[in-house]
């Protein structure tokens, strides 16, 4: 039989009823005027409804016509009950949504694999160490001498890879241009080609690609560059480029959808590792992730060993030009390090570091917002179901199998979750790159490949059916299970129904509870870090991250900070290294006479004199530097000069006992067992200097030696980048070989610490509102369900001298009852998760009882807000009326 | 969808047997010719004809057309499809075979 036709004879359904329809009446009438009668012509033929039937069963798919009308039926029942549907259907799509949206970022972020070949035999090295600043468990960037070794060592074990970390520069494709921003990610010659990756256009990079230091100035662009920049013009290839003071050409284009490795940025161009001169010698110059792929038959353990030989070796060595006083701590720290191989298949980036586990508690808080609003569709759909009982009923007395009951109740669930799901489609469509634009400042956004793929459409469908289920499976069951006897006397036994219902309010209440507690944890978290002192003043503050051309004397930047002064609207320049809260940091070792070496070891920071005044750092003793200042250093290679520095609070109070320091003398350390004296000469409050997070560190300020760059701190009087563009052609103009590298606002250096936490409050919150509200509209619909099932009953209470509060006690007790029931669950799993949430935390435990009280409170609030009609309408029944309209 | 009984191989082979003589029959025709042949012995349900008949045209032994008769009603008639006669030799043939079989068992029986 074929299956085609009959599914297309499903559509034509009336042409086939009616021509079965002509041909039997056709067989009547030849019947009558062969001579038969009427009568015994339909007597002889038998049940005409009967054959009928059959013979459309032949012609149609049956299975798929009960469907059909199934369909048809349940999309008349949600149109009859208008407001609840559209409820359903709204909180649904609200919940769906979100979770949809999820799902494409975390999948984005965390599971799309790379577009290469085995992508699962790939790894990507990283150190693990943990030594007393364990903050980050992993260190995944590697200079070029190790990685040269690294090489070494593997041979033809396995093949190893450079790709460096993408990063923002201005390019100019045109030497009078205004530079543009591209993303620039170095990489070995052999990366294409052990991916797999094939040309769109030209050339990939190759392995003679990558051999002489600064000898490959060619470039790769990204499918997407391509196509973003040139929109794809073949005449691309030839093309050149500068990027600082490189020229580069283009020799191809890299497939489509290959856009580097690093999930949250989007590489443009990819450029030989070689290229990168100056890091090629640097020992410890981190700046890049390498990879390896194992040749076949080895295994990754057989790559690892070797490498943390090599890694113990080194660590030995460098424990032995650690100066003889340093605490067997920092030793066991050294010996602690260990090589892993991480799985790379999808790819490896900072976001996924520092967003892995908060998306993935983002999509833990989504699915208990669906969970919470899968259980209200359930309970309008379990009430409608009770308005319904006498429908059923009948079904079932003229013979609807139970199957067939609990498909037609389904198929409205399903109904419901299709529109739903469509609705939070949309929504997720457009609330996905909201999301993501939270990610990052505006400046330097996140980009992720958000495309709609296989896995987003499987996980929506599997999504709908989930929800299908979820809500639609109990109300059918209790809908097939209806007993006509019981429901043609008119009275269901309301007991068991209600018992589901208030089951599901307590698991609500569970879901809801959860919800607020982790989103007030997040919510308190970001209050707390947002107002934590930093110690200085943001306002007005811009950063010039500045390149002097050459290593010149600290009078040379200062004559360029002069002339920045005389800018209307600045206030103030100074010089540091680098900005505060601007991810760089110095760590260095101080001997103070007669005390242990600590082992946190102080900050350090060059600065001119005025810097404090320009942050506005409060000078507390001593005195600021000056011109002629020098810092302890080295001279030659063995001979220690003294110097000047400031200290902070915390200095003092480490090493010190909390007394004024100036005029104290401490030895900086030089080299191994080399010591420079160092004379404070002033004391300065306590300033946050690298992190947010951590509590402030003993720091040392240095006065500023001969440098090749370093950062102009500008005051001004208005908080916005509008002197910007001034103040770079200042520079330049000041001198030669001096250009602004990067500008940047203090405050949007501080934003970006919390962009995390920001990003965790404002969704947890924005999914505890979803949930209590759902929660609160599911509470009164059951509250309402009850009271209105109840009115008969309610109505001779009242009648026979019951009190209001009786009344109120009885329609309300069982369902509170539930509610702290759900409350009680719900903490216990919220302080259960803590464990999970601590590392996101700051300044707050869970076990906090401010942070326990507040969802409490809040949920309390809703739900006396949510019972208070109904429990009204209870108490207001009149009697006579309910008893009149029975 | 209807338990094959087990006449229902009859029908179909006789179906088959007169659309392979007279061609094309409408219902009423087929089922008159069937009952005259066998002597009035063989009779037909009436109404089960039509369901058959369409089983039959949806597996492809038979096709249907409308003619327009005098009367200017319609009539859907049928006809035997190159699969129907290849169907009626095999079904002949097993139908022989079961009716021999038979006529030995109370042959010897």
């Amino acid at each position: 039989m074929s299956w085609i036709g009959r599914f297309r004879n499903q559509f034509r359904r009336t042409r086939i009823s009616s021509d079965l329809d002509e041909e039997l009446a056709a067989h009547l009438h030849e019947a009558i005027a062969r001579g038969r009668s009427a009568g015994e012509a339909r007597r002889a033929f038998g049940s005409e409804l009967l054959h009928r039937e059959r013979s459309q069963d032949i012609r149609l798919l049956p299975r798929l016509d009960a469907l059909t009308a199934d369909v048809v039926f349940a999309w008349r029942q949600l149109k009859k009950n208008r407001v609840v549907s559209a409820a359903a259907v709204l909180s649904l799509a609200l919940a769906i949504g979100a979770t949809t949206a999820a799902f494409r970022l975390v999948d984005a972020v965390l599971w799309r694999t790379l577009p290469v070949v085995a992508p699962e035999r790939l790894f990507f090295l990283a150190v693990s160490n943990s030594g007393a600043e364990g903050r980050l468990p992993y260190n995944e960037a590697f200079d070029y001498p190790t990685f040269r070794e690294y090489r070494q060592i593997l041979g033809d074990r396995a093949d190893v890879m450079l790709l460096g970390t993408p990063f923002r520069q201005g390019a100019m494709f045109d030497p009078s241009d205004e530079p543009e921003p591209v993303y620039r990610q170095f990489v070995s010659g052999n990366v294409f080609g052990v991916f797999g990756i094939q040309p769109a256009l030209g050339r990939l990079l190759a392995p003679n690609d990558d051999l002489k230091p600064g000898a490959h100035p060619v470039a790769v662009l990204s499918y997407d560059y391509w196509t973003r920049r040139f929109g794809r013009d073949p005449k691309v290839l030839g093309k050149t480029f500068h990027i600082v003071k490189d020229q580069y050409e283009i020799v191809g284009v890299a497939a489509r959808g290959f856009i580097g490795t690093e999930p949250g940025v989007v590489t443009d161009v990819f450029i030989p590792s070689m290229m990168n001169t100056q890091a090629l010698d640097s020992p410890g110059w981190s700046w890049f992730r390498i990879w390896v792929r194992p040749k076949a038959a080895i295994t990754p353990e057989q790559v690892r060993q070797p490498l943390q030989a090599a890694l113990m070796r080194e660590q030995q060595e460098r424990i032995k030009t650690l100066s003889s006083d340093t605490p067997k701590q920092a030793i066991d720290a050294y010996l602690s390090h260990a090589v892993n191989l991480l799985p790379a298949a999808s790819g490896a980036s900072d976001l996924q570091r520092g967003f892995r586990v908060p998306l993935l508690i983002l999509g833990v808080l989504v699915v208990l917002v669906l969970l919470v609003a899968c259980v209200n569709v359930g309970n309008l759909l379990a009430a409608q179901a009770a308005a319904r009982a006498r429908e059923m009923a009948l079904r079932v007395s003229i013979g609807a199998g139970r199957g067939r009951l609990i498909q037609m109740v389904l198929v409205e669930s399903a109904l419901l979750a299709i529109i739903a799901s469509a609705l939070g489609t949309l929504f997720a469509w457009w609330v996905a790159p909201r999301v993501v634009s939270m990610l990052a400042p505006a400046d330097d956004p996140v980009r992720l490949m958000l495309d709609v793929n296989w896995r987003a459409i499987g996980f929506g469908v599997a999504l709908t059916a989930a929800v299908t289920f979820l809500f639609g499976l109990a109300p059918a069951l209790r809908a097939s299970s209806v007993k006509p006897m019981n429901a043609l006397k008119g009275g269901e036994d309301l007991h068991t129904r209600r018992r589901l219902m208030s089951g599901l309010v307590a698991a609500q209440m569970a879901f809801c509870v959860l919800v607020l507690f982790v989103a007030g944890l997040f919510v308190t978290t970001f209050e707390r870090l947002s107002n934590r002192p930093l110690g200085f003043s943001q306002k007005g503050i811009l950063l010039l991250e500045t390149d002097f051309g050459a290593k010149r004397p600290p009078a040379v930047p200062m004559q360029v900070a002069e002339r920045l002064r005389r800018i209307s609207g600045v206030e103030a320049v100074s010089l540091a290294g680098w900005g505060l809260l601007s991810g760089n940091g110095w760590i260095g070792t101080v001997r103070v006479a007669g005390r242990p070496i600590e082992v946190l070891s102080p900050y350090f920071l060059d600065v001119s004199p005025g810097f404090f005044e320009t942050m506005r750092i409060g000078l507390i003793g001593g005195r600021d530097f000056r011109a002629g200042d020098g810092a302890p250093h080295l001279e030659g290679r063995n001979q220690p000069v003294g110097g000047v520095g400031i200290v902070n609070e915390a200095f003092a109070r480490t090493y010190f006992d909390g007394q004024n320091p100036v005029g104290r003398s401490v030895d900086v350390r030089q080299g191994k067992d080399l010591n420079a004296p160092l004379e404070i000469v002033g004391y300065v409050r306590d300033a946050s200097y690298r992190n947010l997070r951590e509590p402030i560190r003993p720091t040392v300020y240095f006065p500023m030696a001969d440098k090749a760059g370093g950062t102009f701190i500008v005051r001004t009087a208005n908080d916005s980048l509008t002197l910007a563009p001034l103040l770079r052609r200042e520079v330049s103009q000041a001198g030669s070989g001096f250009h602004v590298r990067g500008i940047d606002t203090q405050s949007s250096l501080v934003r970006r610490q919390l962009i995390r936490e920001r990003l965790l409050a404002t969704l947890s919150m924005f999914f505890a509102t979803v949930a209590l509200a759902l929660a609160a509209i599911g509470l009164y619909g059951v509250l309402n369900y009850s009271v209105v099932q109840q009115r008969r009953e309610i109505g001779i209470r009242l009648a026979l001298g019951a009190r209001s509060a009786h009344v109120v006690r009885r329609v309300t007790a069982g369902i509170f009852g539930m509610v702290f029931l759900g409350l009680a669950i719900g903490l216990a799993l919220g302080l259960a998760s803590g464990r999970f949430l601590e590392a996101l935390l700051f300044g707050v435990k869970t076990n906090d009882l401010s942070v326990v009280a507040a969802p409490i409170l809040t949920l309390l609030c809703a739900v006396v807000l949510a019972a208070l009609p109904p429990v009204i309408r209870a108490v207001r029944i009149d009697p006579a009326q309910t008893l009149r309209s029975e | 969808m209807p338990k094959a009984d087990t006449l229902q191989g009859s029908l179909d082979l006789l179906v088959l047997k007169i659309l392979s003589r007279r061609a094309p029959l409408h219902g009423y025709a087929i089922m008159t010719a069937i009952e005259e042949i066998s002597g009035e012995v063989l009779r037909i349900e009436e109404g089960s004809l039509y369901p058959a008949l369409h089983r039959m045209e949806e597996a492809g032994s038979i096709r249907a057309s409308w003619f327009t008769k005098d009367s200017g009603r319609r009539a859907r008639v049928y006809e035997l499809t190159a699969r129907g006669r290849k169907q009626l030799a095999s079904e002949e043939a097993r139908w022989t075979a079961v009716v021999d079989a038979v006529r030995r068992v109370l042959k010897l029986a």
